[in-house]
C-alpha cells in the first residue's frame, strides 16, 4: 500500500511572512523603479509622479510591514533563523567551494543569499532616503546615492532571476517552493538536499519533540 | 550545528553594509577611475538594452505631445521683431552639429551625445534683441517648467537649440520638437519641449532654481560640486 510521503515542517509562519513581505515589496519596487529608470518604459507609462509615489510608498509600506511581522510574529523563530544564517560550518564552507557536503535546513548558498538580501535592504533604504530627501534639501543630495542605488538594483536583479530559476524552473530544486508557500517539504526531497537537517529532525523526534510541532508555530 | 561553525554570516552582512555605506563617498571617484571600462560596458549595454544611459525626468504628470500643425516657437520680449516659427521653418535655419557630454545634477552622465540643431546666434538674428535684453527665458510646454541663460551663455560656441539627437528627430522623452543644449551646465538648464523664448533684462528664477538649485549650473563648479 502506498503511503503519502512524509512532510517535514521547514519554515514557520513568521519566516514565511518575512519572505513574502520582502518578495512582494521587491517586485513592486523593481517594477516601478524600472519604469522610472528605463526611458522606453518611462515613455510607455508616462505618469512619472504617480510611479514615483508608488515606488516611495511601497518602500514605506515594506518597512512598516516588516516591523509588524517582527512585533506580531514569532520573534524566537526569527532569532533562531538569524543565528542559523550567521553560522557557516565546515560542510557549508565545503559546499561554497563547490564540494558535495550534507547541508542543514538552509544550505550555504541560501544563507549567503539571505545575508546579501538583508544588507542590500538596508543599503537600498539609505540610498533611497538620500535620493528622496536630496530632492527637497540640496545639502543632502549625494551624487553617489543614485549610482549605488542603481548598482544594488543590478546585483539584486541578477540574484532575483537566479532565485526564480531555482524555485520555479530547475526540476531538482523547485520543490523547495513548497516550503515557502505551505511551510513543509517532502522528506525524501529534504533528505537529498538538506541531509543534515533531516538527521537533526529525527534525533529530535526520538527526543520526544515531534517535527510536526514546529509546523504549528 | 557543530563546533567548527564560524560567524561568516554577520561578517558578510557587516562587510556589505560597511562597503555599501562608505561607497557613498568613494563610488563617485571610483566610477570616474573606471569610466573607460564602464563606459565601454554601458555602450554595450546601451546597444542591447533600452537603457542608453538617459533618465527621463518630468515635473508634471506626463510628457508634452508635439503636434507639428499647432506647435510654434515664439521669440518675444525685448526684441525688435517678435518671431513665430513653424517646425519646418526651424528646421530650415542653418544647421549646426556637435558631439558633447551631458551631465545631470543628480550624478549621471551620457558621453558623446550627437546633437543637431540651431545656434542661438541665428535665432536671435531673426528677432533682433534690444540693447536692454540681457538673458533668455525658456518656457517649456511642460508647465510650469522655465529656465534661463544669459545672452553671453547662450552664445557660447557649444550651446544650441537641438532638434535632432543621434541622427534622428528629437523623440518625445528627449523634448520633442526642440530643446536647449548647454553642455557646460547641468541638464536642468536645458529646457525640453520648448515653445517660447523671451528676451528679458534680468534672469528670472527658473523652476529648479526656485527649489534651491544654482542659477549658473556649471558642471563641476555648482550645486555643491567642486566646493
Amino acid at each position: 500500500m502506498a503511503t503519502a510521503p512524509r512532510r517535514l515542517a521547514r519554515f514557520t509562519r513568521t519566516e514565511r511572512a518575512v519572505h513574502w513581505v520582502h518578495a512582494s515589496a521587491f517586485m513592486i519596487l523593481l517594477g516601478s523603479g524600472l519604469c522610472l529608470y528605463l526611458p522606453s518604459l518611462a515613455e510607455m507609462v508616462g505618469r512619472r509622479p504617480l510611479v514615483k509615489a508608488i515606488h516611495i510608498y511601497t518602500a514605506v509600506a515594506w518597512a512598516v510591514a516588516l516591523l509588524l511581522v517582527v512585533v506580531a510574529g514569532d520573534r524566537r523563530s526569527l532569532v533562531r533563523t538569524a543565528r542559523e544564517i550567521d553560522r557557516f560550518d565546515a560542510d557549508d564552507r565545503a559546499w561554497l567551494r563547490r564540494r558535495r557536503a550534507p547541508q542543514g535546513r538552509l544550505n550555504a548558498g541560501q544563507k549567503l543569499n539571505a545575508v546579501i538580501t538583508a544588507a542590500f535592504a538596508v543599503l537600498f533604504v539609505v540610498t533611497g532616503f538620500f535620493l528622496w530627501y536630496g530632492e527637497r534639501n540640496t545639502r543632502f543630495r549625494l551624487p553617489a546615492a543614485l549610482l549605488v542605488h542603481d548598482w544594488l538594483m543590478y546585483v539584486s536583479f541578477i540574484l532575483f532571476v537566479g532565485h526564480l530559476f531555482l524555485t520555479l524552473v530547475y526540476p531538482k530544486t523547485r520543490h523547495s517552493l513548497n516550503g515557502m508557500t505551505h511551510g513543509w517539504v517532502e522528506e525524501d526531497w529534504a533528505r537529498a538536499h538538506h541531509g543534515k537537517w533531516v538527521e537533526e529532525m529525527s534525533q529530535w523526534h526520538e527526543g520526544e519533540i515531534s517535527p510536526t510541532a514546529a509546523s504549528r508555530s | 550545528m557543530s563546533d567548527d561553525s564560524r560567524p561568516y554570516g554577520r561578517r558578510a552582512f557587516l562587510g556589505l553594509l560597511g562597503g555599501g555605506l562608505t561607497s557613498l563617498l568613494w563610488a563617485g571617484p571610483a566610477a570616474r577611475v573606471f569610466a573607460p571600462v564602464t563606459s565601454q560596458f554601458s555602450q554595450l549595454a546601451a546597444n542591447l538594452l533600452p537603457v542608453g544611459g538617459w533618465r527621463i525626468y518630468t515635473i508634471s504628470g506626463s510628457m508634452p505631445l508635439f503636434d507639428e500643425r499647432i506647435w510654434r516657437l515664439e521669440i518675444g520680449g525685448l526684441v525688435r521683431k517678435p518671431v513665430s516659427l513653424t517646425y519646418a521653418q526651424l528646421r530650415a535655419l542653418p544647421r549646426a552639429e556637435q558631439v558633447s557630454d551631458f551631465h545631470c545634477v543628480t550624478g549621471w552622465s551620457v558621453k558623446n551625445v550627437r546633437w543637431a540643431g540651431v545656434r542661438f546666434r541665428d535665432l536671435l538674428a531673426l528677432a533682433q534683441p534690444l540693447p536692454s535684453a540681457h538673458a533668455i527665458r525658456f518656457v517649456s510646454m511642460e508647465q510650469p517648467y522655465v529656465d534661463s541663460l544669459t545672452l553671453d551663455q547662450a552664445l557660447l560656441p557649444d550651446v544650441m537649440l537641438a532638434h535632432e539627437l543621434d541622427g534622428s528627430a528629437l523623440s518625445r522623452p528627449h523634448g520633442a520638437p526642440a530643446r536647449v543644449v548647454m553642455p557646460e551646465m547641468y541638464g536642468y538648464k536645458g529646457v525640453k519641449w520648448l515653445m517660447r523664448m523671451e528676451l528679458v533684462a534680468r534672469e528670472p528664477t527658473g523652476y529648479w532654481e526656485g527649489l534651491g538649485y544654482d542659477q549658473d549650473a556649471w558642471v563641476g563648479r555648482s550645486n555643491g560640486y567642486g566646493s
